[in-house]
């Protein structure tokens, strides 16, 4: 008995957990989202208060704890707050086939930044402060990723 | 306002390992448990309550607190699970700090563990994001923190190779420690040359994924003699929590006041007002600090006082964080040589312990009498513990 281990490996179990799930916008979410496929537009929500325009829209202001209901219309141009350029590829999660860069994007009229994907870029392009662009997807359908990427400005400096 | 002072009285891990098939999750928790009920001279009779944590979806398996029980001690007794991301193990200091510090209990358990080698740490840590805002766009841990590394780097020119040298001296520092899971003498060139996971953060920059579990016996100062080794007090605890999407700990810091990284420097401002601390850098004898990449060990020190906002590079560099040096930090070589999630936190707590009782062996601090563990994740949250050697004049919270 002492020696059984010698000649077995360790059982291993395969397993995959796939649970569907269906999360609801809510009603913030919905008219933001609905704006962007329908419109193109980008919209915020400001705090009473505070005055922060958030993007992406909050209902609360999570400080202040007001709720948000100034609808703000964002421009479809902003700055890059930060960036990373991807260099592993992940087949089920990476967004895009590489090169593309996460940025984080702050709209013209946000005062929140929020994460997007970044492509059509040459190297060295991209900077802390550049102004970046959306490209939005023909076929669009009330998510997120109806916007594709965002770019740098081209011919604005 | 806590009724009793605590203190740690035992100290239990496994040794750190990239996969530890030989034993269950069940059973990997059980060897913590036992080191460290062992190590404090008592037996599971005489555990008052447990509270243990990881993250559920590492394993892939909910009720951690109940499916464990073999392993944890925990039958029929009281216990209670908390995970908070990467701060679990933290989190788990603290909350076991609260259930003795309360007066309503003597001798606490805090468990804390994980098995990355059983899931796709990538792929499972997607389930922490907002599934509207950030999931279609973003996978994994590494790109959110490598934001971070760029926007630091914009801010204060902080260079790729200033963050190596905190890979390469947490590293060192690991080939001390024979729990550590890496045990490579890297250097800076190394670190350099290793590939880019996500820009500007390299293979060399990055923690590991780790099998491991770390137990600790927290005791109510009524109790504390009948331990064999000398209690290990905690001072205080604080804690900040900032997050709802990705770009929010950093970037729109417009929300909380403009400050640097809020969750760090506001947890920081109310536990060293506690306890005193003024001057970090000499007032602490070691700081183990949960630094999941090493730019991290760069920003932080700036939030955590231990040099002005852009002077990471320069402690660093100075040695004085270095074993020997006048604060040395992770001297059992961090987070960047052993990341068992759930039990990282705990790790730091449990280190600490050991150098202010004298028992951390070749990477001993010569009379540490004070130090410092943080916890981050969760994610950019902050918890923080102080722990010294002299049994505080009253409970502070
Ligand atoms: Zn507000």
């Amino acid at each position: 008995m002492e020696n059984w281990r010698e000649n077995q490996e360790i059982i291993v179990m395969e397993g995959r957990i796939k649970v569907p799930y269906t999360w609801a916008a809510g009603e913030v979410g919905t008219r933001y989202l609905e704006t962007l496929r329908d419109q193109r537009k980008f919209m915020g929500t400001r705090c009473p208060r505070c005055e922060i325009v958030y993007h992406p829209p909050r209902r609360n202001c999570p400080d202040c704890f007001e709720e948000c209901e100034d609808w703000v219309e964002l421009g479809s141009q902003g700055e890059l707050q930060s960036y990373t350029v991807v260099r592993r590829h992940h087949p089920q999660l990476s967004p895009l086939p590489l090169p593309f860069a996460y940025g984080i994007i702050k709209l013209d009229g946000a005062d929140t930044g929020f994460l997007h994907i970044l492509s059509d870029f040459q190297e060295g392009e991209l900077a802390v402060g550049s102004r970046v662009e959306a490209v939005f997807a023909e076929e669009r359908e009330g998510n997120i990723r109806d916007v594709l990427f965002f770019r740098p400005v081209k011919g604005v400096d | 306002m806590a009724k009793k002072r605590v203190a740690v009285t035992g100290v239990g891990m496994t040794k750190q390992r990239s996969s530890r098939p030989d034993v269950t999750g069940i059973e990997l928790i059980n060897e913590a448990v036992r080191a460290a009920l062992d190590d404090a001279g008592i037996t599971r009779k005489d555990v008052d309550a447990i509270v243990i944590g990881n993250m559920d979806h590492f394993e892939g398996i909910n009720y951690v607190d109940t499916w464990s029980v073999d392993g944890n001690g925990a039958l029929m007794k009281p216990i209670m699970k908390v995970c908070t991301g990467g701060t679990t193990g933290t989190t788990v200091a603290m909350a076991a700090y609260y259930h003795v510090a309360s007066g309503l209990f003597d001798k606490v358990l805090a468990i804390a563990w994980e098995k990355n080698s059983e899931s796709d740490t990538t792929g499972a840590i997607i389930t922490a994001f907002d599934p509207f805002w950030d999931r279609p766009c973003f996978a994994g841990a590494v790109a959110g923190l490598a934001l971070e590394a760029t926007q630091y780097m914009a801010e204060t020119g902080a260079t790729e190779e200033d963050a190596a040298y905190v890979a390469v001296r947490d590293r060192k520092h690991a080939l001390l420690n024979p729990y550590a899971h890496l045990h490579i003498n890297l250097t800076i060139e190394m670190v350099m040359e290793s590939p880019y996971l996500s820009w500007p953060v390299k293979m060399g920059d990055m923690c590991p994924r780790t099998d491991g579990a770390c137990a600790l016996i927290f005791a109510s100062e009524d109790v504390v003699d009948e331990f064999p080794h000398r209690p290990a007090w905690i001072l205080a605890v604080a804690d900040r929590h900032l997050w709802a999407y990705t770009s929010d700990p950093y970037v729109n810091q417009k929300m909380v006041g403009g400050t640097w990284f809020p969750a760090m420097e506001k947890a920081t401002e109310e536990i060293y007002s506690k306890v005193g601390i003024t001057d970090p850098l000499n007032q602490f004898d070691l700081a183990e600090l949960y630094l999941p990449y090493s730019f991290a060990g760069l920003r932080y020190m700036e939030s955590l006082g231990f040099c002005d906002r852009g002077g990471g590079p320069e402690l660093v560099r100075s040695g004085a964080t270095d074993l020997g040096g006048k604060c040395p930090v992770n001297p059992s070589g961090g987070v960047l040589s052993s990341n068992a999630i759930g039990a990282t936190g705990l790790l730091r707590v449990a280190e600490c312990a050991l150098q202010l009782q004298g028992r951390a062996g070749e990477r001993q601090v010569p009379n540490a009498r004070l130090a410092l563990a943080t916890g981050f994740g969760g994610c950019f949250w902050s918890d923080e513990l102080i722990l010294g050697v002299d049994k505080p004049e009253k409970p502070r919270g």
